[in-house]
């Protein structure tokens, strides 16, 4: 116990004069910490605020849906269950705001009833949201009211029925701010809906019933009895506890996400500690060979350290808990439009408790590297002075126990975060790639500096040059931690501008910019008038008819979703199909298999048809497969006599199901259009006549859309940036470490060249090449790397052929080498102008 | 017992590239308690080597070091430094205190390493820090200290464990004429006044006189050994 205490006092005292140096250390701590602690925190009250606000999430106790309207069966247990209920209608339709004179595509809900029943539906004015079905108004969203200088009085028009506007619609109950990305969301009541002539054929329509249970109901009993009745009458329906439980997933989910890579961040912080910890122990070999000499212990010596190295450890995870706890009070404002309930913060200390463990963990675990090598270190170096490499100290057993136990640690927290062994285990298969891949460089890089240093070159030159490979140097410290999270930060970078460039397709000519659709039969003429009339080309022009599967090889639809040894999906067999007719391929779609049969003379027989290959595999349907199909009531008999590959990322109507011509000509139909606009101002002008004389006809503007998906990214990406930021930081700080620790040898470096008569000038330009040489290969190499991952993501994940935009990796280059060059001449701060002498006492000292 | 240090048959070799170079050749060797004996020969002879065999603080190639009659060569690495911590004391040329410690501090460190009462061993450290005349000097930092004194308080932690044996390798090597001999005396007195045997490694023939025994080292093997007695030892 004695001999403990001793330890303990050493390792007070043995620091007292060291503290400073090992700042640096605490903070690449202090950041992985920082970045745990704040997303962790995060959840926890975001999870907090989701199980407070739970009703809240959707407003009643109950919601049901279903794309037309509620079976008799239905409608009778909901009217058995009391309480109270709402009903509404929701679709997309073009909204007109005379004001303006402008139009928009917008979210349509038409409710009657008193829903929300927990929450409010907040608005401006307040009383708004009770009176706009009283008076037959509408509630606009803020945003668009905004943007339009709308203000309540002004009038909104949706199909044939002008609505006055009584308050801007704020907040809906469940509902992020992102719900109105694509689309403003506008409240009208249900009552005389029809007068819009909105619920015509082919409108996409949701019903939805909410309910607030009488008291004593049993939800469990309720839930029960729905699940029953769903197998023969489908619909869906979602109640508070299955809400919570999906938005708590999707939380869990993207809060794992970060958490990962907010852990790069901690683990660079790591890879830090050891390089600190080796150079800190590197100045103590003579203290520790001493100690040894008269009587410590290999254990007790390596406990000195071990014991610093802790403490630290757990000094920086405590102040990276509390910046992350503060940092957490910042992350509401960058996702707040993505979470669907108001977020209460408040200290978790359950996340700071995690996060000063992690990081006490993840110190001990990489300080472990140089402190076993303490065990090691023989008296006899008081009697000799060596140059010690540590590293050699220690045997091939403890480095493969080491990288076992860090592979470990890295493995069970990946686990913990996705929840998925497999993948966890790729993160660190990843993880150790990309290190093993940066220090091999690293080793490339010094061996290649010292074999090609050419003598043709000034001394300067030169002299940076060879700080690449000599003893002490910073290149693999430098290339793993700063280029790894140049890697990181430059991927995310590199696979948002890959996404965004699949979406730039609104300058192509031959492209669509608009796409109308829900054109009824009798006004396809009409709307094709308007067009060629404003002079704009008619790029397509495609009947839809609406049907669903009734069979598929004799076996019921009915019959497959009975059978639990069923292979196609319930998506496939459940929707509403939108096809469409026509005697040939189209530009986006190429013949996979079969023949492709484009006109039938009798539909009494067969139908050849021709399907998706993604419909085939969730259909798990086969060339040839009979499929009858329900076409509003009349069954269709059909084959698959061709199966297609689909481009879907171009903006212009795609199908699952092509028809022969010859078939469905008869049938209810109704038109898509996509047309080619010169610009926006024209694309605004044709949206605005056509729905001027045709309501009902819904825009999608596809510029409108590509802006909205770009801010959405943007949002998104920024998220994730924000997070990966920290892994840039770690690396600065690390790399600040790794200069500050050599920064005793480049002064005597330094000292003695100008002793020896070099000029200040000729010294700066050294520690200059050195650094830019540093910085653009940390750069090039992460960089090299990111386009290597952005590549691969975009092969395997998005199948986006993916070509680096290498304007972004000039400024990544550009900003990254002056990032290095500055931390690397901060380092030699104060010692150019200093004499010699004085600079030497001042380090010896 | 008559010798508090025996070597027998001693050798050390390292590997040098391709070579294997011998630096203690089959050395025998006893030194009798209480005694001052100087280790002398020509730079690379294989004097220090001998020393840090002879302290445990190295394993031989071959041979056997028994001191106080303790056999080194069966004990593993803490094992000898357990022996060291109870029967050795060290002098070295670099001085070799530990920098974050202050000179009392630098002293107790044997003593605290067997868990001793701190009071105890503070009063003891400051009690041989007087014997060498820092007695005002106790919480200076080793850089705060000269040469001279930094050696002083290097024999005040030396003696602090009342050493049967003290090895001093060099230990004026580093120090102007008038510091070394004042270390010198001071070696000597604590010598005396303990009752320690004293093993010194140096090149200054003039403070090996002042031994009771010389032994030269050449290559490696022990060239002569003379005891003041004149008696011929090997």
């Amino acid at each position: 116990m004695k001999k403990l205490s001793w330890i303990f006092k050493m390792a007070w005292r043995d620091s007292r004069s060291n503290r400073k140096k090992l700042f640096l250390y605490l903070a690449a701590i202090i950041v992985g910490v920082a970045a745990q602690v704040a997303i962790s925190s995060f959840r926890e009250n975001l999870n907090d605020s989701i199980s407070e606000q739970s009703k809240e999430l959707l407003g009643a106790d109950l919601e049901v849906e279903k794309n037309e309207p509620f079976h008799d069966e239905l409608e009778v247990y909901l009217d058995s269950l009391g309480g109270d209920r709402s009903d509404a209608l929701s679709f997309t339709s073009m909204a007109y705001f005379p004001k303006s004179g402008t139009t928009r595509l917008s979210q349509i809900t038409a409710l009657q009833g008193n829903f929300p029943y927990y929450g409010e539906l907040k608005t401006n004015p307040t009383s708004a949201s009770s009176s706009f079905q009283n008076v037959n108004g509408a509630l606009v969203d803020e945003p668009i009211m905004l943007q339009f200088g709308l203000e309540p009085g002004d009038s909104v028009k949706i199909g044939l029925t002008t609505y006055e506007i009584v308050g801007a619609l704020q907040e809906v109950p469940g509902q992020p701010v992102a719900a109105s990305f694509f689309g403003p969301r506008i409240y009208i009541p249900k009552q005389n809906i029809e007068e819009t002539g909105l619920l015509q054929r082919g409108s996409r329509l949701e019903y939805i019933s909410y309910i607030k249970y009488a008291d004593g109901a049993d939800p469990i009993q309720i839930e029960a009895t729905l699940d029953a009745m769903n197998d023969s009458v489908r619909f869906g329906y979602d109640d508070v506890a299955e809400r919570k439980e999906e938005v708590g997933e999707a939380i869990l989910y993207l809060s794992n996400f970060l958490n990962l890579i907010g852990f790069i961040a901690l683990l660079l912080g790591g890879i830090g500690v050891a390089s600190s910890i080796l150079v800190y122990i590197k100045q103590k070999i003579s203290t520790i060979a001493v100690l040894r000499c008269v009587g410590a212990s290999s254990n007790q010596a390596m406990n000195i350290y071990l014991i610093q190295a802790v403490t630290m450890g757990f000094i920086g995870s405590s102040i990276g808990a509390l910046i992350g706890s503060l940092i957490q009070l910042y992350l509401p404002v960058l996702v707040q439009d993505f979470v669907p309930v108001t977020i209460e913060l408040g200290v978790s200390w359950s996340s700071i408790l995690i996060g000063v463990i992690t990081g006490v963990s993840i110190s001990l675990i990489f300080a472990l590297f140089p402190l076993l090598a303490v065990r090691k270190i023989s008296p006899l170096y008081t009697l000799r002075t060596v140059d010690l490499h540590l590293s050699s100290l220690l045997g091939w057993t403890t480095r493969s126990s080491l990288f076992g136990i860090i592979a470990l640690a890295v493995t069970g927290y990946a686990w913990l975060m996705l929840r998925e062994f497999i993948p966890a285990v790729f993160f660190t298969l990843g993880l150790a790639l990309c290190l093993l891949l940066l220090l091999g460089i690293a080793f490339l890089i010094m061996k290649g500096a010292k074999k090609i240093n050419p003598k043709a070159f000034g001394y300067e030159f030169r002299q940076g040059l060879a700080n690449l490979y000599r003893p002490n140097n910073q290149t693999s410290t430098l290339l793993l931690t700063f280029g790894l999270g140049v890697t990181l930060i430059s991927s995310l970078y590199l696979t948002q501008d890959m996404l965004l460039g699949t979406l730039n397709f609104d300058s192509g000519e031959e492209l669509p910019n608009l796409a109308l659709y829900d054109i009824q039969y009798d006004q396809n003429d009409g709307v094709n008038k308007i067009i060629n009339d404003n002079g704009m080309e008619l790029l397509q022009n495609v009947p839809i008819v609406t049907m669903r599967l009734q069979s598929i090889n004799d076996t019921t639809v009915a019959e497959f979703m009975a059978d639990s040894n069923r292979r196609a999906e319930r998506w496939a067999l459940n929707r509403e199909y939108r096809s469409t007719y026509r005697d040939s391929l189209v530009s986006t779609e190429e013949l996979d298999s079969g023949t492709f049969i484009g006109s039938v003379d009798n539909f009494n027989e067969s139908v050849p048809i021709s399907v998706s290959m993604d419909l085939m595999g969730d259909l798990n349907a086969q060339l040839g497969d009979t499929i009858i199909w329900d076409v509003q009531g009349i069954p269709i008999s059909s084959y698959i006599a061709s199966t297609r590959t689909i481009d879907w990322q171009t903006p212009q109507p795609n199908f699952f199901v092509v028809f022969p011509t010859g078939v469905l000509e008869s049938a209810p139909q109704f038109f898509a259009t996509t047309v080619n606009t010169p610009n926006r101002e024209a694309s605004l002008l044709l949206q605005q006549k056509i729905v001027q004389s045709f309501p009902n006809v819904s825009a999608i503007d596809v510029g409108q859309i590509l802006s909205t998906v770009r801010d959405f990214i943007d949002k998104v990406t920024f998220v994730i940036q924000f997070i990966g930021l920290f892994s840039i930081i770690t690396g600065l700080i690390v790399l600040a470490g790794s200069a500050a620790t050599s920064r005793f040898q480049r002064i005597r470096e330094a000292v003695l060249l100008r002793t020896l008569g070099a000029k200040k000038r000729q010294v700066i330009k050294i520690q200059i090449i050195e650094y830019a040489f540093l910085g653009i290969m940390a750069a090039l190499t992460g960089l090299t790397l990111s386009v290597g991952a952005s590549a691969l993501l975009g092969y395997f994940y998005f199948d986006i052929e993916f070509i680096p935009n290498f304007t972004i990796l000039a400024i990544e280059v550009l900003i990254l080498v002056s990032l290095v060059l500055l931390i690397g001449l901060l380092n030699t701060r104060g010692i150019h102008n200093r004499p010699p002498l004085q600079i030497l006492r001042d380090q010896a000292s | 017992m008559k010798h508090i240090l025996k070597i027998d048959n001693l050798s050390r070799q390292f590997k040098s590239g391709d070579k294997l170079l011998t630096v203690v050749d089959n050395v025998n060797l006893e030194i009798e308690k209480g005694i001052s004996c100087a280790i002398v020969g020509p730079s690379g002879s294989g004097k220090t080597t001998l020393l840090g065999l002879s302290a445990g603080l190295d394993q031989p190639t071959s041979g056997n070091v028994t001191l106080n009659g303790i056999n080194l060569n069966p004990l593993n690495e803490d094992e000898r430094a357990e022996v060291r911590n109870r029967n050795v004391g060290f002098v070295f040329q670099t001085f070799q205190l530990v920098p974050t410690l202050t000179a009392v501090e630098n002293v107790m460190v044997p003593l605290e390493l067997r868990g001793e009462a701190t009071s105890g061993v503070r009063e003891r450290a400051l009690e041989l820090l007087n014997d060498v005349g820092l007695a005002d000097r106790s919480h200076h930092y080793p850089t705060q200290l000269s040469g001279g004194e930094q050696q002083r308080v290097a024999v005040a932690r030396a003696f602090i464990n009342t050493p049967e044996i003290l090895f001093a390798d060099e230990p004026t090597g580093n120090l102007d004429t008038e510091t070394g001999e004042h270390i010198e005396k001071l070696i000597f007195d604590l010598n005396t006044k303990e009752g320690t045997t004293l093993v010194l490694v140096t090149h200054d023939l003039e403070l090996a006189d002042k031994c009771d025994r010389i032994v030269k080292i050449k290559n490696g093997k022990i060239d002569s050994d003379i005891s003041k007695k004149k008696e011929i030892l090997a």
